[in-house]
């Protein structure tokens, strides 16, 4: 075949470009228009699915959300900065985030400024029915350069899209060659492909490569810069005068419409779908289902990226690794029951793979949708929790007559009948504070030198305050106990409800929606204590290290308050590992089926984290960290340290 | 009639011709650490709910194994899964699970 264009003349009318074939169309786009035909109809079908079946004032609300102001802001600020420049990877390793988004924004980039192109020279080819879906696509093999008649406008634009080619095509090369050397990018896991994802894959890395085959060969006709035109002397060298280049605009094509085939079924689709997932993030939409929804679009959103592989605590060991978000998400897509339970009964909850993942698909909260679609609807009887209340038998849970009937016991020698007064500051200790009674007396203690009016709430033993029911996935049994705590706290007209514990702090923050009641943790009210100048505090030279209990650090967002205080009374020395990023105890309530030994591993793991710098003493501000802490570090025989575990008002 | 303070206690017989051993297997297979109970009675100690109710792992436990799940269930259905027995099991079991698996394995008839 000679190509034809060869025998054109060079013409002496002015435009720059010249419809080289002037019908705008030829066999080889085929293949991609129907590719990308397929897909358009596939993600439109997706998309009104995905709305419809979402619960009618979560949809209101979405709509909503997209005219908002403040919501425009950051919607774009989240797309811009997760789905093309990948920004969260790019913190976390340096080389994966520019191969992400080398690929990701370079792509972008090159679609856009096609269009620009045609829409500069060619503007008629933009309408669909004169190719609009492929012409700006395939541009370059429809025009003729006028040599001689290339302005610096042209020149701009060929020089972009060579430069944008050759900065995907780096990114396509880390990605081949993290393919076969994970390690090398600073990943200890990656995940395994199923077929489409690797069709969509080999397709995607051939797509570039052919890109710029196609238009270098075609380079001298249609125009090009530093990459284009430098290869395609080397084809002229190479080849002779004429080139045949046909068959790679048709390869070019086919790599084309097999990704855009395969990708709404393979791990790809995750280049669409987050940005639907990050809209209806934004717009503060939570999934009812572990599968319907938003959920759709957040399992969809994730990018299989295996970052929470590494993230997540129970990896410690190899056998675990099934565990782990990704393949929960990935047998959420494909319907498998019976590992989804399985895998959503093991998880700490610990929020890790969470505030790791780059695109914020929130695994630990499709676990709880899906423990809610198990559990939620096993019996149970709580007609007990008013029966205390009428009854007096629980301190607190009658309703209001005086403090003192309630058994709100007051500090200090002058104990005066409580009744007459109202306690401004609450003290609920919650269970797991009773199993760790070291911890009531030095709060008490503390509160007792910064002569804080306080009253104890659940003196005698209290109820639960919901968050693990809430964690299992039964949530109607957690209405009730929450209900019965709240009508408990409401009553006693306290101002300030200071919590011991990073699990009750979560849930009352954020289920109790308490009026005129500030929610506090007490790592947070000592350090207003200490910076109020109501507590004095001597600073020793004993090396601290601050574990972040999950629930507290990643779950409430707490990590300033009690490294402020700390600073106060000794030197804060690092751990590997910290703030969003801390590991785990193992001691976790979320996870339902994971045992001891295994909750031992974790333990271990995170003690290591915690020992990097060699700390006199580790200290914590959870119940429960504190009690899989000392447990450990007193029964372990090869940890082989004499390390102290305190708690943070023990501290203090 | 008067009241006089008499009762019958309720019948303590235990017929372990009632054992349903496929019920048990199936729970075992689910949470293995049925098996290990010691029967301390550590978790009834601390247990949240049992401070109100007749809430007991323990007596659970043992209800199942002398062919009476019905009882067992009575015992569990106040428990508020907080996780204090788990805490404080010295046979490490994973007391949250064996409550909720009991449930699910033996409330379905
Ligand atoms: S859940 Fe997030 S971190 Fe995990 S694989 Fe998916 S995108 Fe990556
Ligand atoms: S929440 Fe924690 S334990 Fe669960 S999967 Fe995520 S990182 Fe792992
Ligand atoms: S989890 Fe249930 S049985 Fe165990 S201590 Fe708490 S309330 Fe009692
Ligand atoms: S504490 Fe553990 S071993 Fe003891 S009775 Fe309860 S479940 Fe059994």
């Amino acid at each position: 075949m000679t190509p034809l264009n060869y025998i054109l003349a060079v013409q002496a009318a002015d435009p720059e470009v010249i419809d080289r074939i002037p019908s705008g169309y030829s066999h080889f786009v085929i293949p991609f228009t129907i590719g990308i035909t397929f897909f358009l109809c596939w993600i439109g079908v997706g998309c009104v699915r995905l709305l419809a079946a979402i619960p009618r004032t979560d949809r209101l609300r979405f709509w909503k959300s997209l005219f908002i102001p403040k919501n425009i802001v950051k919607n774009l600020k989240d797309l811009f900065g997760d789905c093309l420049f990948h920004v969260k990877i790019w913190q976390r390793k340096p080389l994966l985030g520019y191969m992400h988004s080398a690929i990701a924004f370079g792509w972008f980039m090159i679609i856009l400024l096609g269009h620009i192109e045609v829409a500069l020279f060619v503007p008629a080819r933009l309408n669909v029915t004169r190719g609009g879906l492929f012409y700006p696509i395939f541009y370059r093999y429809f025009v003729w350069m006028n040599p001689g008649h290339t302005t610096l406008r042209g020149s701009f634009f060929f020089f972009l899209m060579d430069f944008f080619l050759l900065y995907i095509l780096t990114g396509i090369a880390l990605a081949v060659f993290k393919r076969f050397r994970s390690i090398v990018l600073g990943m200890r896991h990656t995940t395994k492909p199923s077929l489409a994802d690797r069709i969509a894959l080999y397709s995607l890395w051939m797509i570039f490569p052919m890109r710029l085959l196609a238009e270098s060969f075609t380079a001298d006709l249609s125009g090009g810069s530093f990459l284009t035109v430098g290869v395609n002397h080397l084809w002229h060298f190479l080849f002779g005068e004429k080139l045949l280049f046909t068959p790679f605009w048709w390869a070019y094509s086919i790599c084309l419409g097999l990704f855009f085939v395969a990708m709404p079924f393979s791990r790809y689709m995750h280049i669409l779908t987050e940005v639907l997932w990050i809209l209806l993030r934004n717009a503060g939409i939570k999934p009812h289902h572990p599968r319907k929804g938003v959920a759709e679009a957040e399992i969809y959103a994730c990018s299989s990226c295996g970052l929470c592989l590494d993230a997540c605590p129970m990896n410690v060991q190899k056998k675990n690794l099934k565990y782990s978000s990704v393949y929960f998400i990935r047998f959420l897509r494909r319907h498998n029951e019976k590992k989804i339970n399985a895998i959503a009964d093991k998880c700490l909850m610990c929020d890790k793979c969470h505030a790791l993942c780059p695109v914020g698909v929130d695994a630990p909260a499709l676990r709880r949708a899906q423990r809610i679609t198990v559990n939620n609807s096993l019996p149970y009887e709580y007609s007990y929790l008013a029966l205390a209340g009428t009854a007096g038998a629980a301190a607190g849970l009658r309703p209001y007559s005086a403090a003192a009937e309630r058994g709100w016991t007051r500090p200090g020698p002058d104990s005066c009948p409580a009744d007459t007064v109202v306690p401004e500051v609450l003290y609920f200790a919650g269970c797991m504070t009773h199993l760790t009674p070291r911890i009531i007396k030095a709060v008490e203690k503390v509160f007792k030198a910064a002569g804080v009016d306080y009253a104890f709430a659940d003196r005698e033993g209290g109820i639960c305050c919901g968050r693990p029911l809430m964690l299992a996935g039964k949530t109607e049994a957690a209405a009730k106990v929450i209900e019965a705590n709240k009508r408990m706290i409401e009553e006693s007209g306290c101002k300030t409800l200071v919590l011991s514990c990073p699990i009750c702090y979560k849930v009352f923050k954020e289920e109790y929606h308490f009026e005129g009641i500030k929610v506090v943790h007490y790592t947070q009210f000592i350090n207003d204590l200490i910076a109020s100048g109501k507590l004095q505090v001597s600073k020793s030279d004993e090396k601290i290290v601050y574990h972040d209990p999950c629930e507290l650090g990643r779950g409430s967002n707490v990590y300033i308050e009690p490294r402020a205080a700390l600073d106060k009374v000794g030197t804060l020395v690092k751990a590997a590992k910290e703030y969003d990023e801390s590991v785990c105890c193992g001691g976790s309530l979320g996870s339902l089926t994971l045992d001891n030994r295994d909750r031992a591993k974790i333990t271990e793991a995170s003690l290591d984290n915690l020992l990097v710098n060699d700390p006199d003493t580790i200290v914590t501000a959870c119940p429960l960290c504190l009690k899989t802490f000392s447990e450990t570090v007193s029964n372990s025989k090869h940890l082989l340290t004499d390390v102290k575990v305190k708690d943070f008002a023990e501290m203090i | 009639m008067v009241d006089f303070g008499f009762g019958l206690v309720p019948s303590s017989r235990m017929n372990l011709d009632l054992f349903d051993k496929d019920k048990y297997e199936k729970l075992a297979a689910i949470e293995p650490d049925v098996r290990i109970c010691m029967a301390c009675g550590s978790c009834t100690a601390v247990c949240t709910a049992g401070k109100y109710s007749q809430t007991s792992l323990r007596e659970a436990i043992e209800d199942i194994k002398n062919a009476k799940p019905d009882k067992a269930l009575e015992m569990l259905r106040c428990c508020q899964l907080c996780g204090k027995c788990s805490m404080v099991c010295p046979r490490g079991i994973n007391t949250r699970n064996l409550i909720l698996s009991i449930t699910k394995v033996y409330s379905s008839k």
